[in-house]
């Protein structure tokens, strides 16, 4: 089988997937019908509603009819503001993004070379103090990074607006206490990528064939550990974007994190099932991408699924090839 | 770590606090000074005696006048019990989906393989707030099971490595030509090689599952009051951080430093056992 085909099917089953999920998940939320009118409404209307909505089908034909309403980008209505649920959702959002690009940013570039210069002095007392830094970064939740950071320089230092948006410090702590996190995440991971591709045997060859170190590093040991960190990025991605949620709340910014706890403590379904249909399916393309990249990223895949093609049967396993 | 032995300080330190967060919360009940409910109005906002407080309330008091120490000692109860039967509920889910689809294969190999791969791309957080927005409020269990749902894939995948290699292991194919069932072969011959997989596993998404408790909670979406967890005291007091930051500061520190060293523990266990 083609590998495009074999990696859009899986893209594509994971999306059903999260259609299945986020349909029962609604479904088990109770009767919309009630949900959507006061008590006192009489039985003919919710009668009609009921009809409209095809409540009284089968469960897969419901199913159907609700795929095709998202096909249509109808979300549903959030109760609470009474607009649709996507429109609510959309909104909020450059908020969410103006945190969370920053921050994955910060991440990134203070992590992954603090990764490779840890992996390069292995057993060092630097390479100690980082996995230390990084062991003890997972073991704290942003949002009590951000509480810690607010006592101090808004309470206690003053120097520091404590919430809402004010002007640009105001992005200081929320985007410092994500990236803290995150950048101890990427640190560890790089550190072990890197480590793990130093003890191959090619690096061993280079070194012993008398090329400089930063020349191995370049040639040698980078390419090699890109595509995991490139697999790690994407997926990432998604987990900087819900605790951008959290922190969001804690610093009071209007955006799509405090919306969806807003609606999650209110049980504003509608709400809800967008932001995880919006998030999940931004995840699964992004996924989807980052398997695309690796051929472009690593020659060795890019050989691999030629040769898959023209003849599927006989293969070298290879190596690197997910 | 420091190079001294076989066990560094800090693992010497971290089991040490682990050891005693276990017993706080075991006899959270007697070691309170007072009622965890007992509201004294008089007394909002007394400092802890490091802060010019008396032993009446030695870490202070909340805006109701509540003692912080048994607020404390039983939020830590209430956190680690649900972050431990979280962590162990996830671990028994995770390792009988992965060694069954590792075993079996087929259908189910690529069943499983599809759902790890669904839990895998999408944000965790926000499919357990999915799950939170459907579960009956102030339900204690139902907050367990989804505690569980968190991290489950990882067992999964560590567990259907160790079955798919323990199928071509001599060991397994003798007991098979002898009969032995399959059952039987997989707890008594395959579950046992995954034992320090599984318990170093454990000990790395233990923490994890603490802080899930604890950012839920504290987002006033995990524990309900009158029932208090470490996250649902950072969460009331957040508004005081001002006049009465012991409030937020005293179980965000407890918080901090039990996870950092059930990480550091993990870690430690991690780098023995060679799991990646």
């Amino acid at each position: 089988m083609n590998w495009l085909l074999l990696r859009s099917g899986r893209a594509i089953l994971t999306l059903l997937l999260l259609l299945t999920f986020t349909f029962f998940t609604l479904a088990a939320s109770g009767d919309p019908a009630l949900q959507k009118f006061s008590p006192d409404v009489d039985l003919a209307t919710i009668a009609a509603f009921r009809e409209k909505w095809g409540l009284n089908e089968p469960i897969w034909k419901q199913f159907l009819i609700y795929l095709e309403r998202l096909a249509h980008f109808d979300f549903g209505m959030s109760y609470r503001t009474g607009r649709p649920a996507l429109e609510v959702v959309l909104d909020r959002v450059p908020v969410t993004l103006s945190l969370a690009i920053p921050s994955i940013v910060l991440s990134i570039v203070i992590g992954i070379p603090l990764g490779f210069y840890a992996a390069m002095n292995k057993g060092r007392l630097a390479d100690r103090i980082t996995i230390l830094v990084a062991v003890m970064g997972l073991a704290i939740p942003p949002f009590l990074l951000g509480i810690f950071l607010m006592y101090v320089f808004s309470i206690w230092l003053g120097w520091l607006p404590p919430s809402g948006y004010v002007n640009w410090t105001s992005y200081i702590m929320p985007v410092a206490s994500i990236s803290a996190v995150y950048a101890a995440i990427f640190a560890r991971f790089t550190r072990s990528a890197m480590v793990e591709v130093m003890s191959h045997p090619m690096i061993e060859t280079a070194k012993a064939s008398g090329l400089a170190t930063g020349l191995v590093q370049r040639v040698h040991v980078l390419p090699n550990v890109l595509l995991p960190l490139v697999t790690i990025t994407a997926l990432e991605f998604g987990n900087v974007v819900t605790f951008a949620a959290v922190i969001e709340n804690l610093f009071s910014w209007p955006g799509a994190g405090t919306l969806l706890i807003e609606a999650v403590a209110g049980r504003d379904y509608a709400v809800v099932e967008a932001v995880l249909l919006l998030t999940g399916s931004t995840m699964i393309l992004a996924n989807f991408l980052t398997d695309l990249s690796y051929g472009l990223i690593d020659p060795r895949i890019r050989d691999y699924r030629r040769a898959y093609r023209r003849s599927p049967d006989q293969l070298p396993s290879p190596e690197g090839a997910a | 770590m420091s190079p001294s032995g076989n066990f560094p300080l800090l693992i010497v330190a971290s089991f040490l606090i682990v050891a005693v967060f276990v017993l706080l919360a075991i006899f959270a009940a007697p070691l309170s000074p007072h009622n965890v409910a007992d509201i004294n109005l008089l007394a909002r906002f007394r400092p802890p005696v490091f802060l010019g407080g008396t032993w009446d309330y030695p870490l202070g008091t909340d805006r109701l006048g509540r003692d912080m120490l048994s607020l404390i000692l039983r939020g830590i109860q209430i956190s680690l019990t649900i972050a431990a039967v979280g962590t162990i509920c996830g671990a028994i889910f995770g390792t009988t989906l992965g060694l069954l689809s590792g075993w079996v294969g087929g259908l189910l190999d690529n069943l499983v393989g599809i759902l790890v791969d669904f839990q895998a791309t999408i944000p965790n957080l926000i499919l357990i707030l999915a799950l939170v927005t459907i579960m009956p409020e102030a339900n204690f269990v139902a907050f367990v099971i989804i505690m569980a749902m968190y991290g489950w894939d990882r067992y999964a995948r560590l567990a259907r490595a160790i079955a798919l290699n323990a199928k071509n292991q001599p060991y397994v194919q003798a007991q098979q030509v002898i009969g032995a069932s399959a059952f039987r072969i997989v707890t008594r011959s395959v579950l046992p090689n995954f034992m320090a997989v599984l318990l170093v596993t454990m000990s790395l998404s233990f923490p994890q599952t603490i802080l899930l408790e604890t950012t839920l909670s504290f987002l006033g979406i995990g524990i309900q009051p009158p029932d208090t967890s470490l996250g649902v005291l950072i969460g009331e007091g957040r508004g005081q951080l001002y006049n009465a930051p012991w409030v937020v500061l005293l179980p965000a520190s407890v918080i901090l430093l039990a996870t950092i060293s059930i990480s550091m523990l993990g870690d430690w266990a991690r780098d023995r056992v060679g799991v990646d």
